[in-house]
């Protein structure tokens, strides 16, 4: 055989592992308005950049007639690629083959290509749709998930991981997508549980669609599992592509840096603000002010929307911004903010990403619920970790600081390297309302008019202590800058503090209140 | 320009929320909202604590109970759940049937207390 024919049979080989599950399945795939894997794939990674690596793969499954099944790739595609330049690996469940579920060679070549990806030191990217375990294969599918979850505890820290959810994504399934650090999720196309609605139905007689109990909805807005929502596949793409861009390879490098460009907006402070720190804005104007070219990234958009989380460039350096939200919830603290905020700053810490804080918030929200959910343990990530991140931290408060929210916020006290307030920040123990009442309670009941008085004293306590002076006065702020020098003091911080060394007393690891 | 200003009025209401006695305009999201309003737990009333089926109801109105004795059973989870009365007392009313399905948090019976375990003032209140 010439080196021409054998090359031809190379093609010819290539060409039907290539195809997957075959037109028919191929069909039923476009008929569910999904993408089939290869597309996916093809349409994620720059043009001609992905290298695959084991196409030839077959299962090795015996019992139950399985022998004579053939499932090109087993199912699923692993390789490396780029994105705007940069390398990832990445792997593709095909739920046209077997409905991608997972057998031993299925998730052999999923944790061939995480270990390439850890060795490597370059992100990773899961394209999760499969019906979950291969029955037939018994115990050896749960040794295979046994196995990814393994490694992405390892990889954790170490190289980003973003899990993408094109389909079902079921059972022991969902926890790898879940000990990733980004995961995407698509509008009727993803779905995420445990347990099925069949299974709750049979068990607890609770009937639900499938939409409501695990879509693309459910997770990105009511628990927070999703960190991104996508109407299509396509625009779920772009997100992801701009996410690398954002964030470095590893853990050992910086994020790419930008051509640093001017904010696109003017910043007219009176016209974002208002003065009467009991009305709300949208703090993201605030950010679009500062940050490079307007350019926000946001994540967990609709999830704990009280506090606003996300990647912007401050003179072409990613930064992540932690900022309350006046917006919601007059931008409180709660279960899931601090839960969001406290994984993001863990996140930015680990990659190397400087935090800037936006403070502006009344306290904690209070209520029965919140306090048997745990607001106790939950609040405590946010100050662990804050306290714990080692990157540059720079925390502004424009307006609202008040009792355990102005610590939790980056506060100096947990080591945050440049605290800045507007003069109109009001760093205090508790809200003037709430401080009066107790202060001068005496005073207000004796007084003939103790509504008046009541008054009276609000406004006292107001003058004397809400405002950024007190707090200066101690060092607990470094300066009181005009609203409209924001930027130019950011940019200025986190330039000095690019070599920045903190360090932790040595340790195996810390125990955050998981 | 009315369309337009008709969506926005449509996307925005601002609300009150209390934070230590300060009122704040905002929007309230939909999960504080929807979120679970505590109240006092009443013990003359037996909750299901677990979705589930009846399978078998060993009382019916006006029965005398003693402490312990079996109320109903509730399959769930593949497990056959025996309910047992916490106090002495008087079934006043058997809210389910056999076979029935109930959700979680379903007041399976009522029970009139003789008081005897537990404080008068807190039953009653």
């Amino acid at each position: 055989m010439s080196l021409r024919s054998k090359t031809l049979e190379l093609l010819r080989r290539r060409e039907k592992a290539q195809q997957g599950g075959g037109e028919k399945a191929i069909e039923k795939q476009t008929a569910m308005g999904k993408l089939t894997a290869r597309e996916r794939v093809m349409e994620l990674l720059d043009k001609d950049s992905f290298s695959e690596y084991d196409l030839f793969v077959e299962h090795e499954a015996r019992d139950f007639d399985m022998n004579s099944k053939v499932l090109h790739g087993d199912g699923v595609i692993i390789g490396t690629g780029t994105i705007y330049g940069s390398p990832v690996c990445i792997f593709a469940q095909d739920f046209t083959v077997a409905g991608g579920s997972l057998g031993l060679s299925h998730a052999r070549k999923i944790t061939k290509i995480m270990d390439h990806a850890l060795k490597l030191r370059i992100p990773l990217i899961g394209i999760n749709d499969s019906g979950g375990a291969r029955i037939q294969e018994g115990v050896n599918s749960l040794a295979g998930y046994g196995d990814i979850f393994f490694r992405n505890t390892l990889a954790s820290g170490v190289i980003p991981q973003i899990s993408v959810i094109l389909g079902p994504c079921a059972g022991g399934a969902v926890y790898s997508p879940a000990l990733t650090d980004f995961v995407f999720v698509v509008d009727n196309i993803s779905k995420m549980f445990i347990t099925g609605p069949e299974v709750i139905k049979t068990v607890l007689g609770e009937e639900i669609s499938m939409e409501d109990l695990g879509g693309a909805r459910v997770h990105a807005e009511i628990t927070g599992n999703a960190h991104f929502f996508a109407s299509s596949e396509i625009e779920c793409f772009e997100q992801i592509k701009k996410l690398v861009t954002f964030i470095p390879w590893n853990n050992s490098r910086k994020a790419l840096p930008f051509k640093p460009k001017e904010p696109t907006k003017e910043f007219i402070i009176d016209k974002i603000v208002p003065d009467d720190p009991k009305l709300p804005y949208d703090i993201r104007h605030v950010i679009r002010a500062v940050a490079d070219d307007s350019d926000f990234f946001e994540i967990h958009e609709l999830w704990a929307q009280n506090i606003v989380i996300g990647f912007a460039r401050i003179s072409g350096d990613t930064v992540g911004f932690v900022c309350n939200q006046p917006l919601y919830l007059a931008g409180v603290l709660d279960v899931d903010s601090s839960d969001k905020a406290a994984r993001f700053i863990r996140f930015c810490d680990a990659f190397n990403i400087p935090i800037i804080t936006l403070v502006d918030m009344p306290g904690y929200l209070p209520g029965v619920d919140q306090e048997h959910a745990g607001v106790i343990r939950h609040g405590a990530k946010l100050l662990y970790a804050y306290s714990e991140a080692s990157v540059p931290k720079v925390t502004v408060i424009l307006r609202k600081a008040y009792g355990g929210g102005y610590i939790a916020m980056g506060s100096r006290h947990l080591r945050a390297d440049f605290v800045f307030a507007w003069p109109s920040a009001e760093i205090a123990v508790m809200g003037p309302e709430g401080a009066a009442n107790i202060i001068f309670k005496k005073e207000i009941a004796e007084a003939e008019d103790p509504e008046k008085m009541r008054k009276l004293k609000v406004k006292e306590y107001k003058e004397r202590f809400a405002n950024p002076y007190v707090a200066a006065a101690k060092g607990y702020i470094d300066t009181v800058i005009e609203p409209k020098e924001t930027r130019k003091i950011l940019v200025h911080a986190i330039s000095v503090a690019k070599d920045k060394t903190n360090t932790n007393p040595h340790k195996k690891h810390g125990i955050p209140p998981f | 320009m009315k369309k337009k200003e008709d969506k926005k009025s449509k996307e925005i209401v601002f609300k009150t929320l209390y934070v230590e006695e300060t009122k704040y305009k905002t929007i309230i999201t939909k999960k504080f909202e929807n979120r679970k309003v505590w109240q006092n737990p009443d013990s003359s009333l037996v909750y299901s604590i677990i979705p589930g089926t009846v399978s078998k109801v060993y009382v019916t109105d006006g029965d005398t109970i003693n402490e312990g004795d079996k109320l109903l059973v509730l399959d769930a989870m593949k497990m056959k759940n025996t309910i047992r009365v916490p106090y002495s007392g008087v079934i006043k009313k058997v809210n389910v049937i056999e076979g029935q399905s109930i959700s979680k948090g379903f007041v399976m019976v009522e029970l009139d207390i003789q008081l005897l375990n537990i404080d008068n003032k807190e039953v009653n209140s």
